[in-house]
């Protein structure tokens, strides 16, 4: 039977955390995404799994590290501030290829800036916050529904892939309340253990780029390092091919799966000039917006990107192809903006409204931005 | 059909509970969609709290007020400082122990407002005994008033909502409210 709540998205988040198999969550409560940490606090130890509230986001990112070692499924959630010292773990659980799920519930930055308000201002941190190559798997909610699937989906694609996968809420979702369904046919991707035999390598150059995982304790006794590894995991730092297999695999899983990781809804689209892109909540007032817009007979249409990471090119371009402009609607000065015009700038004009201050903008003034452009 | 409601008063009163009981009743008991958010401070109690629900027989796009229906005013500071977005012909609930409507008389004659006083925090007090269940009072008068959720659906809605034990009390304090408005 499915149940139907009435939550917060921060608690639809910690829900879907625990449908998806979490059983380890450690953290550094922060605003606004308090009430995963104070959700999952309460409920996990219901489940038979452990909440431990650490000394900083730092050390939250490694514990959920040694977490996921250890066998078990593993997240932390945090906002800005935290993300921003998470940066030096996250590039090592990709390089150890680790799976964990990371939340962050965006608010008002840089700094601690706005803790109560809403921004999307993290994305290129998501995108680019740790040193170095790799290809990050991020999902965006803009829904509390869609943050209790994504949650769901983003320990999935952990599996999968065997590596981080943030979830990049905001402000207004995660403290809105809405209706969500909890259906009983949740489709859970659980970990690959590997066998054990003697030729066994943890870091395989195998095909699809995934090995499967052992944990502390299965007697597989190897060696896990962000120094550069061979196949086995033992450091060999100095072998330019190493080196350059082990990172190109830890980016071509991701990439060599966009098709599969990728997801992208639009409508209104065919027909449409003007095509309003967003991600998150500012794609409800979009939905608004163009709705609006077409009861005036204005060809406006609108795509929301599930996935901003890895960025979705192929399906935006098709989607896109007989618009004359995007709109880029989100909350921040322009971040994802730059990704829209790499992959679209050459065929059609791209505008940003970027929009900071905490407040999610309205359909009104997409509106307005959309007759400034010129939709008729 | 959208209708929006703002409540506003200050922190502590339970102006957010009184929302989110708004929402859950028409979400999961009336067959409606329902979306709350809310605006909060650092402070935990005596700053602003406001409290927002958009109630629709479809789907909910936009998930904040724009110009609300309804505005229920439970601070003085609150109705001066809100009644401006109230549309034209919308309905003002205001509790007249916690405001004074003569304030914004200007406004509710110029804009046509719909006027209902329900003195919850008196009520709360006098008949209940508890001053605390004054925003269940207010839900009871807003039921009434707006019928923009069923009577059962706030019941129930009520009941799941509330601290376990308090129940009985909640329930009474909503009818009471109802009450108000006969």
């Amino acid at each position: 039977m499915a149940e139907e709540f009435f939550i917060q998205g921060n608690e639809a988040c910690a829900k879907g955390a625990i449908a998806a198999g979490c059983r380890f969550f450690a953290g550094y409560p922060i605003t606004p995404s308090t009430e995963v940490a104070e959700t999952l606090a309460r409920e996990l130890p219901k489940v038979g799994g452990s909440f431990v509230q650490m000394e900083d986001e730092i050390a939250s990112a490694g514990a959920i590290i040694g977490g996921s070692w250890g066998g078990t499924k593993s997240m932390t959630a945090t906002s800005g501030p935290g993300i921003s010292l998470m940066q030096e773990n996250i590039g090592y659980a990709f390089m150890t290829e680790t799976p964990i799920v990371i939340v962050d519930v965006q608010r008002g930055s840089p700094s601690t800036a706005q803790p109560t308000m809403a921004s999307q201002s993290d994305m290129m941190q998501a995108r680019w916050g740790s040193h170095g190559d790799y290809e990050p798997i991020a999902l965006s909610p803009s829904s509390v529904q869609e943050f209790f699937d994504f949650t769901i989906k983003a320990f999935n694609l952990a599996e999968e892939y065997r590596c981080p996968v943030l979830v990049m809420a905001d402000e207004v979702i995660g403290h809105m309340r809405e209706k969500i369904v909890v259906g009983d046919d949740i489709e859970v991707v659980a970990r690959k253990r590997p066998e054990k035999t003697d030729d066994y390598l943890p870091f395989e150059n195998i095909e699809n780029g995934t090995t499967p995982m052992p944990a502390f304790g299965d007697g597989f006794n190897i060696h896990v390092t962000g120094l550069t590894h061979d196949e086995r995991g033992y450091p060999d730092t100095n072998t330019p091919e190493t080196h350059h297999n082990l990172v190109k695999r830890i980016c071509d899983k991701v990439l060599n799966n966009k098709d599969k990781i990728c997801s992208v809804r639009s409508e209104n689209c065919e027909d449409a000039d003007i095509i309003i892109v967003s991600y998150g909540a500012p794609v409800r007032s979009a939905v608004e917006a163009v709705n609006r817009a077409r009861a005036n007979n204005q060809k406006v249409g609108y795509v929301k990107i599930d996935t901003p990471w890895p960025f979705p090119d192929e399906q935006l371009k098709e989607i896109t192809k007989n618009a004359s402009d995007v709109l880029v609607v989100e909350m921040n000065l322009g971040q994802m903006y730059y990704e829209v015009d790499r992959v679209l700038g050459k065929d059609v004009n791209v505008h940003l409204m970027g929009v900071i201050g905490g407040l999610l903008p309205t359909p009104d003034e997409i509106l307005d931005e959309i007759n400034k452009i010129g939709g008729n | 059909m959208r209708t929006e409601i703002r409540i506003c008063g200050f922190g502590g009163q339970g102006i957010i509970l009184a929302g989110i009981i708004l929402g859950k009743s028409a979400s999961l008991f009336d067959e409606k969609e329902a979306v709350q958010t809310q605006s909060y401070g650092p402070e935990a109690r005596g700053g602003a709290s406001k409290c927002e629900v958009v109630i629709s027989d479809t789907e909910v796009d936009y998930p904040k007020v724009q110009s609300p229906d309804i505005l229920v005013a439970m601070s003085n500071e609150a109705l001066i400082k809100y009644i401006v977005d109230l549309k034209d012909n919308g309905t003002l609930i205001v509790d007249p122990g916690t405001t004074d409507v003569e304030d914004v008389r200007d406004f509710i004659d110029e804009h046509n407002i719909e006027v209902y006083e329900a003195p919850a925090t008196k009520t709360a007090t006098d008949e209940i005994g508890l001053k605390i269940v004054a925003n269940i009072v207010m839900v009871g008068a807003i039921t009434k008033i707006t019928k923009v959720i069923s009577k059962e659906a706030a019941i129930k809605a009520i009941e799941a909502s509330v601290p376990k034990g308090t129940e009985e009390k909640n329930i009474a304090a909503f009818e009471a409210g109802y009450a108000l408005a006969e």
